[in-house]
């Protein structure tokens, strides 16, 4: 049955079991978000997608929407809220755009562009991570891991491997591959696999391909993030 | 061996004079000149103070990250380490030839970027020496005031610069470190839109470039017992050539003449270049010095750039700069010119050989091709060497089965001048300096026989774990009282 709710005075129109963010997507409204993926079930742990519903904080990904909601995104207060967050993510990892194949297909650099962030702001902690280069035709550049456990949840609810796993608590949360060796090279991970295709960020990449696609013709060089349909990384 | 005022026996007793920053180049130098009580000039360093490292930190870096990091080391001339670096991964990736459209854009990309470096360096940053006298006012001796004096050589600058940062961008995506060449090709070609666009102003830039041709050498000449001595000193010199000996900026193989002239080695295949090249380190600079292995350290040190470039080629393919060579070879009386300040003129007749080839590839349909990419047989190790704005530059890199880098070497144009531009700045210590009172005036002659060289400081110093350090503990009376060294 089909209901309504107001979200920053629009009225948005959705559907029993639909979430705040299913149905602003659907009605073409963007709500900022990393760990949400339209094919999965929601994660909510990047708490970017966070909205005020009728003045109270929650996750729009896991909120389901109910008749009369009264709910704001596009506010100076919570786009702050998330423009920190994005920062937090910025300076836990090591994300050099520049050199960074991922760079205008990233959904993080987007959504940092979308909310205005000017800096990293917080003081980088400059972690020290691997590269993991064992696999033949993939790279795992841990760097800029933002823990959104997409591939986790990829690998082991579509493509049946459990290749990948976050481990560990709190701050020391890091992405592992579920091998003795911690290696890619001993899964059986393949390029064809869902888990190597949803990579919000550069962390996933197809080995030996760099830069073949010009500035000014990537996914969001087209277009601000909050324009594009598609809101899942470029490829 | 120990070169002429390169240390001072009793550094202890004697003064300081810095000037630091070293202003107008580009990076961060000082130059320290150690003068005892009657202003005698004992010890000339151009330091280079900054540390890049890039040699260090790609290693373990997947390849093809490569030539769009690199070119960070610099904001005037990414291209140079951008093309470099592509070019040494062309070898790993197993391209052999390039298709015609990927060279293409390639060169179109590099003589962009000379002829916006060069009328740079040429306008902004000497033009105010040039024009105004090394010890002019020091407050009108700027851009600036090259801007009120003389209006349309500024705005010509200002132009011919912008002209081939607009080269840059439709080959490299943007002005600034663009993403243009990967390994084995590039990602795009020209549009016909962006070959139009160029098209309406190239012919005004060629005539530009000769103009200012013209004007360095009517400044040269006027005065020629300036220019021709200023900073003077003699040394081998190296560039590479293109095919039947001509100039060439974006391929070759390696000459290389001595003081005379005479060939030290030619038509050298810089894969080899680790052959005839070594370089030395000193403790107190962060840059190497380079030299020629078949003749040591101390007699193999050699000067690069558009003074090497333009009296190392047989000729030059484009008509202009051809006449203007041999203009300028003619001046020289048959024998290499060592002038420093020469180098002004053959970058001016450089800008212009880039300004004409730049409009013979604006009328190729190569540019216009889809055939952007090649690749062959993967190969572990791989050399590429460009001639950069300043000079030869050799990117060299190793990468391992899993494809990441393991060993970078990087020599950049300015680090094969070290030698020179010390022996140049203090040629004009003892010359300007010796025994007078220290001026901002005089000091300026240091800072402009430096410039003559366009120096980047900021590519130059990756010599991280390399260096020999000395820390020496010295008491008030000069005495030393500790000293500790790692060789």
């Amino acid at each position: 049955m089909s209901h309504t709710f107001t979200l920053d005075g629009k009225v948005i129109p959705f559907v029993d079991g639909q979430t705040i963010i299913q149905a602003a997507s659907a009605a073409g409204v963007f709500i900022p978000h990393l760990c949400y993926h339209p094919e999965f079930k929601p994660h909510g742990s990047c708490k970017l997608c966070t909205v005020k519903v009728n003045g109270r904080h929650t996750a729009s990904c896991t909120m389901r929407a109910a008749p009369g909601m009264v709910v704001e995104s596009e506010t100076e207060e919570i786009n702050a809220e998330r423009r920190a967050l994005t920062q937090m993510l910025f300076v836990e990892g090591n994300h050099f755009c520049p050199s960074c194949e991922k760079s205008g297909n990233c959904q993080l650099q987007a959504t940092a562009y979308h909310l205005g962030m000017m800096s990293p702001h917080y003081d980088h902690f400059f972690p020290n991570r691997a590269v993991d280069a064992s696999h033949p035709e993939v790279l795992l550049d841990f760097n800029r891991c933002i823990l959104c456990s997409l591939c986790v949840r990829a690998s082991r609810d579509v493509d049946g491997k459990n290749v990948f796993g976050l481990s560990g608590r709190g701050i020391k949360t890091h992405l592992i591959v579920n091998a003795k060796s911690g290696q890619l090279a001993d899964t059986d991970f393949t390029l064809d696999d869902k888990a190597a295709q949803v990579c919000p960020v550069g962390v996933i990449l197809k080995k030996r391909r760099g830069f073949a696609v010009p500035i000014g013709e990537r996914k969001f060089d087209k277009a601000p993030i909050s324009e594009t349909a598609d809101t899942t990384e470029g490829r | 061996m120990t070169y002429q005022l390169e240390t001072a026996q009793h550094p202890e007793t004697l003064r300081r004079v810095a000037i630091d920053p070293v202003s107008r180049v580009e990076g961060h130098g000082k130059v320290t000149i150690l003068l005892d009580d009657q202003n005698k000039v004992h010890q000339v360093r151009l330091h280079i103070v900054e540390f890049r490292g890039f040699e260090k930190f790609i290693q373990g870096r997947p390849y093809w990250e490569v030539p769009v990091m690199v070119q960070r080391l610099c904001g005037i001339c990414p291209v140079s380490h951008h093309l470099a670096a592509s070019k040494a991964l062309d070898v790993i990736v197993g391209a052999k030839k390039l298709t015609a459209t990927a060279e293409k854009m390639r060169r179109l990309m590099h003589y962009g970027q000379m002829l916006q470096s060069h009328a740079l360096h040429f306008f902004h940053l000497c033009s105010p020496d040039l024009l105004f006298g090394f010890d002019s006012d020091v407050t009108k001796r700027n851009i600036v005031g090259v801007a009120m004096a003389h209006p349309e050589t500024a705005k010509r600058g200002v132009l011919l610069r912008k002209f081939g940062q607009e080269v840059i961008r439709v080959t490299a995506g943007k002005r600034v470190h663009g993403t243009g060449a990967i390994p084995g090709g590039v990602n795009k070609a020209l549009t016909v839109a962006e070959r139009d666009e160029l098209l309406k102003d190239i012919y005004h830039i060629v005539q530009w470039s000769r103009d200012a041709v013209h004007l360095i050498q009517k400044v040269h000449t006027q005065d020629p017992g300036l220019y021709n001595s200023f900073g003077i000193f003699r040394s081998n010199f190296m560039s590479i050539v293109g095919n039947n000996g001509d100039l060439d900026f974006y391929h070759g193989t390696l000459r290389a003449r001595d003081d005379n002239g005479k060939i030290i080695f030619d038509h050298v295949d810089y894969q080899q270049y680790n052959q005839y090249i070594e370089e030395e380190v000193r403790p107190w600079s962060y840059m190497k010095f380079p030299f020629f292995k078949s003749l040591g350290k101390d007699h193999g040190w050699y000067k690069v750039g558009p003074l090497a470039r333009v009296q190392n080629c047989n000729q030059i393919s484009t008509p202009f700069a051809e006449h203007e060579r041999k203009e300028f070879v003619d001046y020289a009386g048959g024998s290499p010119m060592h002038a420093p300040l020469a180098y002004h003129w053959t970058r001016m007749i450089e800008m212009l050989h880039a300004a004409e080839v730049i409009k013979e590839l604006l009328h190729d349909d190569d540019l216009l091709g889809s055939d952007l990419v090649v690749e062959g047989e993967r190969q572990m190790e791989g050399v590429g060497v460009i001639e950069a704005p300043r000079g030869t530059l050799f990117h060299h890199y190793q990468v391992d089965e899993n494809d990441l880098i393991t060993m970078a070497n990087l020599i950049v144009s300015t680090t094969n001048n070290n030698q020179a531009m010390n022996e140049a700045i203090r040629h004009v210590a003892r010359r300007y300096l010796h025994g007078h009172e220290v001026t901002e005036g005089l000091l300026n002659h240091i800072e402009v026989a430096i410039r003559a060289f366009d120096p980047c400081l900021s590519c130059a110093t990756h010599a991280l774990g390399k260096m020999p350090l000395e820390v020496e503990l010295v008491d008030p009376e000069g005495r030393i009282v500790h000293s500790l060294s790692r060789s």
